[in-house]
C-alpha cells in the first residue's frame, strides 16, 4: 500500500501536528447519522468498507514516525504505560507475530519479515530498525515481545485473557488513551474496566458486547468506531498527566476552538490470538482539528447536529461540557439545513 | 480450506489417526492447545460436519487428529474409517478453541476416557505445563494409549473403574488446580457431579463441548413484501440465504448481539439463538434475529 510518511511532527508542547488533504479525506468520521447514541456497533473487520482506514489490517498513516516518537517519550517518563502479567507470555508472542506479519504484508516498502524456522529477521525502515531474533525466546529481543512490537505500531493495545466466561485486561501498551489508566485497570474484568461509561450498562450494551467477544473466532476479527474530543492534538491524555493537559482544555475560546479543538476517533479492532486464545484489542486513534474537519461539507453540517443534540450524560462523560457550545457555534454557519445521506463517507474527492 | 490427508495410522481397532496437510505447503492457521477443526465429510446423500480436536502442537506444519469409529454413526466417522485414503482432499474449517487451558491455573488435573484424550494431547505439548493426568480406556487399548503419553508418575492409565477413585482424587488436589475433563457424556457427567459434590467451584471445572451448533433443521422462509420464498439449509443462516438471492436485509455484527438484523415474524415460530432479544420478546415470538436464529416450525413468514 502506497504511503508517504511525514518525517516528524509533535503531539505535545508546540503541537506541529497537522493533516494533509489526503489524511483529511481518509479520516474515519464516526457519525453515520445526525444523532449519536451508544450501541453494539461491531462489524467484521474485513478489508475495505465505509472508510479507507479499513483497507489494511493495521492502518499505518502519514503520522507514523511522529506518533512512535511520542510513544517513546511517554514510556521513558512512565514505564507503567506498558505492562503484561506473567501468564500472558504466549499472548505476547501471538501479538508480535500478528503485527509483524500484517505490517510486512500491507506495507512491504516500509517493513519486511523473513523467517528461517524460529530465526526471524524484522526490518522497520521508517524507524531504522534491523532486528534478528528467535521467536519464542524473549532474551533475543531488546524488550519483551509485546512491548517490542507495540512500540512500532500506531494505537494503543490491550491484551485480554479469556477465562470464567469473562475477559480480563491482563496486559497493555497505553500511551494515547482518552483519559483512562492501564495501571489502574490492569487485571480488571470487562464490566469492571467499562465501569465509568454512562447509560450503556443499563441498556445492556456491555452484556451483549461481552457475549459477542467471548465467541470471537480466530481469523475473523471485528471492529467498531468510538469518539471523543481533545483540546490540541495531544496523544497522551492520560489521567496520570492530567495536570499537563487539563489546563489546555480550559484555554479553549471561541476564537481558537477551530484550530485547537480536535475530534478524536478510535478505530477499535479485536483479534482472537491462536496459541493463547487471548484477545488483542487495538485502539487506533485519529486526530483532526475542527478547522480541518470543516473542509468536508457533509462532516461540518453533521458535526453541528450531532454535538448540538448529544445526550447530556454522554457529553459529560466525554469531557465536552466546558466548550460544547463553542463547538456547536463553530459549525453552525455551515449548517444550511440540507438533508444529509446516512453513512460516514466524505462524499467529496477534493478539499 | 482444502487440506490433503498426508498420512493415516491405526491407533486401536476403533481409533484412526489422520495427518492433514496444506496442499501447497503454505503455513496452516495455528491451532492453540485445546482447538478443534470441523471436517466436511462427503457422503452419498449429504455432507457431514464433524468436529475433531487437534492433537498436534500449535506450530506443527500439519494438523493431527484422531477419529473414533462410532457404531451408530450418522456416517461421518464410518466414512473416515472405511473410505478415506492418503491423498484425499477434505474441506476443513479454520481451528476454533472452546477448550483452551486456563492460563492462570498453577496446576492442571486432566481426566479423560477413550477418544476424550485428544484435546489433552495438545495440552501435553505445552512446555512446562504442570499437570496430573488420568486416562480411562479398555484393557485391550492400553498399550496403544501408552504410546501417546509421556512416561512418569504424572500420568496414570486406568483400565477398570475400580482403580480410579474419583472422590479421593478430587479431594486431594491443591486449591489452585483446575480440572479439565473430556470423554463420553456419561463419563463427564459423573466427573462433574463428583467435583461439585466434594466442593469444587464451577469456575475451576472445564469440560469440552465442541460448541453449540450453528446450523439446525432446514426450514422455509416466506418473505412477504419481497414476494420471495427461500429454503434455509442445515448449515447456512437465514441471513446468508437472503443475501445469496440478492436481498439486502440490515445487518452488522453477524453474531446475534447488535440488533440490526431484527425482522418481524408474521407466522411460524422462531428458534432464538441470539443475545439481543429480551425474555419477553423471545416469548412473544414475533421477532427474529436473522443472522443466527432459525425456526421451530417448518415454515416462517417474515415481514421483509
Amino acid at each position: 500500500m502506497k504511503l508517504s510518511l511525514k518525517p516528524q511532527e509533535t503531539f505535545r508542547d508546540d503541537y506541529t501536528y497537522s493533516n494533509s488533504d489526503e489524511a483529511i479525506l481518509r479520516f474515519p468520521f464516526p457519525f453515520p447519522e445526525d444523532n449519536y447514541m451508544y450501541s453494539v456497533n461491531m462489524e467484521p473487520h474485513v478489508r475495505g468498507g465505509a472508510s479507507p482506514v479499513y483497507n489494511a489490517v493495521f492502518d499505518i498513516d502519514e503520522h507514523y514516525v511522529g506518533d512512535m516518537a511520542d510513544r517513546a517519550i511517554t514510556l521513558d517518563q512512565d514505564p507503567l504505560r506498558c505492562q503484561v502479567l506473567p501468564h500472558m507470555e504466549t499472548a505476547e508472542w501471538d501479538t508480535l507475530e500478528l503485527l509483524m506479519e500484517n505490517l510486512a504484508n500491507d506495507y512491504p516498502e516500509h517493513f519486511s519479515l523473513t523467517k528461517n524456522g524460529d530465526e526471524w529477521h524484522w526490518i522497520n525502515r521508517p524507524l531504522d530498525l534491523d532486528q534478528k531474533f528467535t521467536f519464542g525466546r524473549a532474551e533475543t529481543l531488546p524488550f519483551g515481545p509485546f512491548e517490542y512490537i507495540t512500540r512500532q505500531v500506531q494505537g494503543d493495545f490491550s491484551l485480554q485473557d479469556q477465562r470464567d466466561n469473562n475477559l480480563y485486561m491482563d496486559g497493555g501498551m497505553v500511551t494515547s488513551q482518552a483519559d483512562w489508566s492501564l495501571n489502574f485497570d490492569v487485571g480488571m474484568s470487562f464490566h469492571e474496566w467499562h465501569g465509568p461509561v454512562p447509560l450503556a450498562h443499563e441498556s445492556g450494551v456491555f452484556d451483549r458486547a461481552l457475549q459477542y467477544l467471548l465467541r470471537m473466532q480466530y481469523g475473523k476479527p471485528v471492529r467498531r468506531l468510538n469518539w471523543t474530543m481533545t483540546a490540541n492534538p495531544r496523544l497522551d491524555t492520560s489521567p496520570e498527566n492530567y495536570p499537563l493537559w487539563g489546563p489546555e482544555k480550559a484555554a479553549i475560546t471561541p476564537e481558537n476552538v477551530g484550530h485547537r479543538m480536535c475530534l478524536r476517533v478510535e478505530l477499535q479492532t479485536l483479534y482472537r490470538l491462536p496459541r493463547s486464545n487471548a484477545i488483542l484489542f487495538s485502539i487506533r486513534g485519529y486526530l483532526i482539528r475542527l478547522e480541518e474537519l470543516a473542509k468536508v461539507k457533509k462532516w461540518a453540517v453533521r458535526m453541528h447536529r450531532v454535538i448540538r443534540d448529544l445526550h447530556p450524560q454522554i457529553a459529560e462523560y466525554k469531557g465536552l461540557p466546558r466548550y460544547r457550545q463553542y463547538v456547536v457555534d463553530y459549525f453552525a454557519p455551515h449548517d444550511d439545513g440540507r438533508v444529509l445521506n446516512s453513512g460516514i463517507g466524505p462524499e467529496q474527492d477534493n478539499i | 480450506m482444502k487440506l490433503k490427508i498426508e498420512a493415516i495410522g491405526q491407533l486401536t481397532s476403533g481409533i484412526r489417526k489422520f495427518t492433514l496437510a496444506p496442499v501447497d505447503g503454505s503455513p496452516l492457521p495455528r491451532a492453540g492447545a485445546g482447538s478443534h477443526v470441523v471436517l466436511e465429510i462427503p457422503g452419498p446423500n449429504r455432507v457431514w460436519k464433524n468436529a475433531y480436536s487437534i492433537t498436534s502442537a500449535a506450530d506443527a506444519p500439519a494438523y493431527e487428529i484422531m477419529v473414533r469409529r462410532v457404531e451408530k454413526s450418522r456416517g461421518g466417522s464410518a466414512w473416515l474409517h472405511d473410505h478415506a485414503k492418503v491423498g484425499d482432499m477434505l474441506e476443513v474449517s479454520p481451528p476454533q478453541n472452546l477448550f483452551a487451558p486456563q492460563r492462570k491455573a498453577k496446576r492442571h488435573l486432566l481426566l479423560s476416557a477413550g477418544i476424550g484424550i485428544t484435546p489433552f494431547l495438545s495440552y501435553l505439548k505445552l512446555p512446562g505445563l504442570a499437570y496430573e493426568m488420568h486416562h480411562c480406556c479398555k484393557p485391550e487399548d492400553e498399550a496403544a494409549f501408552r504410546t501417546l503419553l509421556p512416561f512418569g508418575p504424572q500420568v496414570t492409565l486406568h483400565t477398570s473403574r475400580n482403580t480410579l477413585n474419583l472422590e479421593a482424587l478430587l479431594k486431594r488436589q491443591k486449591l489452585d488446580t483446575h480440572l479439565s475433563v473430556c470423554g463420553p457424556e456419561s463419563f463427564m457427567d459423573v466427573v462433574l457431579a463428583t467435583a461439585a459434590h466434594v466442593g469444587w467451584p464451577a469456575a475451576k471445572v472445564h469440560k469440552e463441548s465442541f460448541g453449540g451448533a450453528t446450523g439446525g433443521e432446514p426450514f422455509v422462509a416466506h418473505l412477504k413484501r419481497s414476494g420471495m420464498t427461500v429454503n434455509v439449509g442445515r448449515e447456512e443462516s437465514l441471513l446468508d440465504v437472503m443475501e445469496a438471492v440478492g436481498l439486502t436485509p440490515p445487518c452488522l455484527c453477524r453474531g446475534g448481539a447488535c440488533g440490526e438484523c431484527k425482522l418481524t415474524v408474521l407466522d411460524g415460530v422462531p428458534a432464538h439463538h441470539d443475545h439481543y432479544l429480551s425474555e419477553t420478546e423471545r416469548a412473544a415470538n414475533n421477532a427474529i434475529m436473522i443472522c443466527v436464529s432459525r425456526a421451530k416450525t417448518p415454515e416462517l413468514v417474515l415481514d421483509f
